[in-house]
């Protein structure tokens, strides 16, 4: 427990905040605590998850992404031409090809920024604004509904019925989520090229003495955040079963704050795949929360506003020093 | 005039006749250098002198020029690699250490070694028990899984040694290793050293801070301008001896002290405190006077300065400047009572380095260059620059240049130059040669006279003896956040005030 | 000509002449290729819509020297100008007189100095980042003008307002006016007051500021609610030339006006960054955007230009760099 909050003090604290809200929850909305409210949540916020898991790794290398959301949107519409041009195509060919279109058009971003010396913020606006341009122009802001049966139905991996007839169920986007937050999390954790990008992320000038490469670390980082962009712009598709060029621009943002607020630091070095999932959870708790608690819901962005600045604010305050106040203090 | 100190048994390095040229200039002009297995050698030379040219060739990083014989552990090698460099057991600490901060202890310490598993797994049990046995060879106890930023610098210190043993280090460099410590903490760092010394692993200190240095080296190296100058035993060799090696001149060591007893008192402290940094602090300041405030790194002085500068708060005690009371809220408060802090830290407190000389000079009298209506006057901002760069003859291109293009005694004019023209009544110099050359403190030093006899108030703050010595007119000696002692230069000699403060 | 680059450079900055350059070269290319692109008419539309951008970009300029970011500058502006109709439609809408459009005004830029004025705090007193503050602040903004107008429009101002909008006074149009107002005091405030030369100092090495002597709190918490100000003159514009106010207008120009201050050579790190050379950059952004529309493309395919020519100027801003670095001793 000790190490925990010693190795994750954000997430710690971001997880106690997040039980607080839902026992409160649980205790004045009958319907929060219900198998069904849950379940939806999830299959509701497995691509953001997916997404902020992709943006994780580039802020852990101390970079910036701001043009993934819009990428994926790109991922969207190749896919759809794609797969009519094959046929129609399956899930496999279709995760396949979002994820290697993802991580070509996070490449770009790559090249960018480690051949000419550019920083990240800058090289992804720019690509940011072509990328978006480009895609605008191109379908000339054309909504596309004609998606192959296969993408644009319903995957239920798991279904249960409550003794009052409402149903639950648990969707494909979820399982993907899952696979994509255990695959960064193996990445990060578990491989030495994933240390490296912490390393790098750390101390830039300390990982180019001890040999890593810079511009296979850039590389990895954007090209990894471009797969899962792709992989959650297929999701996305999948759930609206449609594909519009704008829907998504403005996530960017949104995602960032999340995986900011669980616990990655602008600047690199340090951030967790559970802090991901718990700043996503954080948030789509809250909203479903005042939703479900009557408050209009034109309040909610409102309060998630006022909750990440909260969060921001109190973040001097140290879990573990609470909890172990005989520990020498930091310096 | 090479000295002829006694050679160890078996050399772990030998270089000859290593030459370097760049563009022309000789950077290293038939250099030798020996190592001794085990030997703890100290390698000496101003900045520029070739150190870091020596320490590159030595690495691999550099190539030398034809006719260099070099020797890695008895073996003869026509080029060194740096791969070929770490292989053979010779790692180099850079000053900034080069550690992950966000990492646990024991990533860091064997986070190279990891780099070559094949599957590129982290295997994190063996990683630990690296580490462990790392740490076990220096004898030193830490948390493994502590992250390494929540560290105090010299436990960072001691982790990057662990790090270089990982890899089976036989020869350290280490690049001003004490520069941030304080005295307990060198001497840990000390004792670490004599354990890797005692273990046959060679230790090579490259420092100006030389009082440490010397206390632990067999043999000291002095480089001036590319050039050997010789190898010497340390056994009898003095600071101001080693000074004069590295500089190649000889400084008059007269004592610049004067009588200033009967100049009015500027600034009276009174039993000023603060926890946990200094305590009951009482000294007069006195128009025209240079107080000398030592003591080793840790004993409160800059502590000290900060709490004159206003940039904390004491908890107790008194200070009068003129004769009134003032209580400093803010250094801002501080600068409009008319006391200025140069500080130790020019690269990051100091100066804005990116900016400009023209800039950093007016930036703490910007009300001065502000003309009649409210807005900044670029001519009184140009008069003002011109008129201190010609005042303390600061050798400049253009005012417009980054002050980052200067050298670090003319970047000291240049932080001098900013504080002068808030025209102070106190000037707290803390470590004012830190990162200068030996060659132009001297400079800065006829500048802290020259101003002290226009009726200026100077507190120099520094750890080192000698240069108190020879520039203040009393020293004060602080020890463990106490004052402990005054000296008269004049009646007391270097090797006295020495003993005292080194006890 | 070697003099007069020089004489350029040192009096609005080293990026001037180059900009310059670029601006030449559009004006020729689009004037051969398109007839009707060097008319009067053209350069009218441009001198129309180049002052909202403008002055958005002068309000991101500020924060982005002090080595900040604030990215909640386009609800800033929406939150301004729905202050100001609010009071005009309390005094009666179109019916409205000149004192209430006064009085709203005030209060419109009461409004952006306290948005501003709130991220200065919490960035300069705990130390947050501003990429975090500025966005949680611009999640909560939008949340609250959503709140407000549920999402909606709100129209029917008084008519003497599409003089602001749309009015020109001896052939220069009024917004052109006001963003040149708005430019010299921007570039006065910048060159010649103590809290402009702070800001460029805080940009480098806050630390190393405080220690000179700079209030740099105040001066961090200054930057901000400036920029603020000068988020809400945009509001007010954009009132007054859509005649509408609706939050989330104008959200695609927030990159924009980033993209922007890079092109006009202010540094991503900050420190460093003029006006002159930014109003500029909008210039040639706004003559290259006309100069597609006329061309016949959109103005999606004139973002992914943009895009893809900041890029291009970052990368020969590298080879000039790496050119000079060969050829020591010049300049």
């Amino acid at each position: 427990m000790r190490n925990f909050l010693r190795a994750y003090p954000t997430e710690a604290k971001l997880l106690a905040v997040l039980i607080l809200i839902c026992a409160v929850l649980a205790l004045t909305s009958d319907s929060f605590a219900t198998l069904g409210n849950l379940t939806s949540l999830l299959n509701n916020n497995a691509v953001n998850v997916i997404w902020a898991v992709g943006l994780l790794v580039v802020l852990i290398a101390g970079g910036i992404d701001i043009s993934f959301a819009v990428a994926a949107s790109v991922v969207q519409y190749l896919c759809v031409y794609a797969f009519a041009a094959i046929g129609g195509g399956n899930w496999g060919i279709g995760l396949l090809f979002a994820a290697s279109i993802g991580a070509g058009l996070g490449l770009i971003n790559a090249f960018l920024i480690h051949q000419f010396r550019i920083i990240s913020i800058v090289v992804t606006i720019s690509t940011f604004n072509a990328f978006f341009g480009l895609l605008m122009f191109f379908s000339s802001g054309r909504f596309l509904y004609n998606l192959p049966s296969w993408w644009s139905q319903r995957v239920i991996l798991w279904e249960h019925q409550s003794p009052d007839g409402t149903w639950s169920e648990i969707t494909l986007p979820v399982a993907v989520m899952a696979v994509a937050m255990a695959s960064t999390w193996a990445l990060i954790r578990h491989t030495t090229t994933g240390r490296q990008l912490y390393a790098f992320g750390d101390n830039a000038e300390g990982a180019r003495r001890a040999g890593i490469s810079i511009g296979l670390m850039q590389a990895i980082a954007f090209g990894w955040c471009g797969a899962m962009a792709g992989i959650g712009g297929l999701m996305q598709a999948h759930i609206t079963k449609e594909v519009v060029p704008n829907a998504l621009v403005g996530r960017e943002l949104d995602v960032l704050a999340a995986v900011v607020l669980g616990g990655a630091r602008l600047g690199g070095g340090r951030g967790s795949v559970l802090g991901c999932f718990l700043g996503v959870a954080l948030v789509a708790v809250t909203q479903n929360g005042l939703n479900l608690l009557g408050v209009s819901p034109y309040a909610f962005k409102m309060v998630v506003g006022v909750i990440i600045l909260l969060a921001i604010s109190t973040s001097n305050i140290d879990l573990a020093q609470i909890l172990a106040p005989k520990r020498k203090g930091r310096e | 005039m090479i000295g002829t100190a006694a050679m160890p048994e078996a050399e772990a390095i030998t270089f000859r006749n290593v030459s370097k040229v760049f563009g022309g200039v000789h950077a290293l002009d038939a250099v030798d250098f020996s190592v001794g297995a085990g030997e703890v050698h100290c390698l000496a030379g101003e900045n520029g002198c070739g150190k870091s040219t020596l320490i590159k060739i030595i690495t691999g990083v550099y190539q030398p020029e034809a006719g260099a014989q070099m020797q890695l552990f008895g073996q003869a090698l026509p080029q060194i690699t740096p791969t070929l460099a770490r292989k053979a057991g010779i790692a180099v600490i850079w000053q900034d250490l080069a550690l992950f901060a966000e990492m646990t202890v024991a990533e860091n310490i064997a986070f190279e070694t990891m780099l070559g598993n094949r599957p590129r797994r982290v295997n994190y049990a063996a990683m630990r028990a690296k580490a462990q046995a790392a740490l076990d060879r220096l004898d030193v106890t830490l948390d493994l899984d502590a992250r390494l930023g929540t560290l105090p610098i010299a436990q960072r210190q001691v982790v990057a040694i662990a790090r270089a043993l990982v890899s089976d280090a036989r020869l350290i460099f280490m690049d001003e290793p004490t520069a941030s410590l304080t005295q307990s903490e060198t001497d840990a760092l000390l004792a670490v050293v004599r354990t890797l010394s005692m273990r046959g692993v060679a230790v090579v200190f490259v420092s100006h801070r030389l009082a440490e240095v010397l206390e632990i080296s067999a043999r000291v190296t002095v480089l001036r301008d590319g050039k050997l100058v010789g190898v010497y035993p340390t056994a009898g060799m003095t600071q101001s001896r080693l000074t004069e090696l590295m500089t190649g001149k000889t400084f008059d060591q007269v004592v610049a002290a004067r009588d200033t007893l009967a100049n009015p008192v500027v600034l009276q402290v009174e039993n000023l405190s603060r926890r946990g940094e200094f305590a009951d602090v009482s000294f007069s300041l006195r128009a025209g006077e240079v107080l000398g405030l030592t003591g080793l790194i840790g004993a409160g002085r800059t502590e000290l300065g900060h709490a004159l500068f206003g940039m904390t708060r004491p908890d107790a005690g008194v200070l009068h400047l003129n004769g009134r009371p003032v209580s400093l809220r803010s250094n801002r408060e501080a600068v409009a009572q008319g006391i200025a802090y140069v500080s130790e830290d020019r690269l990051a407190l100091g100066l804005i380095q990116p900016q400009s000389i023209a800039d950093n000079t007016v930036l703490s009298v910007l009300r001065k260059v502000t003309g009649r209506t409210g807005l900044l006057a670029a001519d009184r901002q140009r008069d003002l620059v011109a008129h201190w760069i010609a005042e303390l003859a600061v050798k400049i291109g253009q005012p417009e240049d980054a002050v980052s293009t200067l050298s670090g005694g003319n970047q000291q004019r240049v932080v001098l130059a900013k504080w002068l023209a808030t025209e102070p009544k106190v000037l707290i110099l803390d470590s004012p040669t830190v990162g200068v050359d030996v060659g132009a403190r001297a400079g800065i030093f006829r500048i802290v006279r020259a101003l002290a006899d226009k009726g200026l108030a100077i507190l120099l703050i520094s750890d080192e003896v000698t240069e108190a010595h020879m520039n203040a007119d009393r020293i004060l000696h602080m020890a463990g956040g106490r004052i402990v002692g005054e000296y008269d230069p004049r009646q007391t000699s270097i090797a006295a005030l020495e003993a005292a403060v080194y006890a | 000509m070697t003099v007069l680059y020089t004489r350029l450079a040192r009096a609005f900055g080293a990026e001037v002449p180059g900009l310059l350059g670029f601006l030449a070269l559009v004006l020729v290319v689009f004037g051969i290729m398109a007839p009707n692109f060097l008319t009067a008419a053209n350069f009218g539309s441009i001198a129309f819509q180049l002052p909202e951008l403008g002055i958005l970009t002068l309000a991101m300029l500020i924060p982005i020297i002090s080595g900040g970011f604030n990215l909640a500058i386009i609800y800033t502006a929406n939150m301004a100008g729905l202050t100001l109709a609010f009071v005009l439609n309390l005094y009666g809408g179109p019916e409205a007189g000149v004192l209430p459009f006064v009085f709203g005004s005030v209060l419109a830029i009461g409004v952006g100095a306290a948005s501003g004025a709130v991220m200065g705090l919490v960035i300069a007193y705990i130390g947050a980042h501003p990429i975090l503050v500025s966005l949680a602040m611009m999640i909560f903004l939008r949340g609250l003008g959503e709140f407000l107008t549920k999402g909606g429009d709100i129209s029917g101002f008084p008519p003497y307002l599409a003089v602001l909008g749309h009015g020109s006074v001896l052939g220069v149009p009024v917004p052109l006016i006001l963003f040149g107002v708005c430019a010299v005091v921007w570039h006065v405030l910048l060159t010649r007051t103590r809290h402009g030369f702070a800001a460029r100092m805080i940009g480098s090495n806050i630390r190393a500021t405080t220690y000179a002597g700079i209030h740099t709190k105040r001066t961090l918490t200054l930057i901000y609610t400036l920029s603020g100000v000068m988020c809400a003159v945009a509001g007010i514009l954009m009132l007054a030339r859509f005649n509408s106010v609706r939050v989330g207008h104008g959200e695609a120009l927030l990159l924009v006006t980033v993209l922007a201050c890079f092109l006009g050579g202010v540094d991503p790190f900050g420190g460093f960054g003029r006006v002159v050379p930014v109003v500029i950059a909008l210039v040639v952004l706004q003559v290259l955007s006309s100069g597609l529309n006329l061309l016949g493309a959109n103005q999606h395919l004139s973002t992914a230009v943009w895009g893809l020519f900041l890029i291009a100027v970052m990368v020969l801003r590298w080879g000039a760099g790496r050119y000079r670095q060969r050829k020591p001793g010049k300049g």
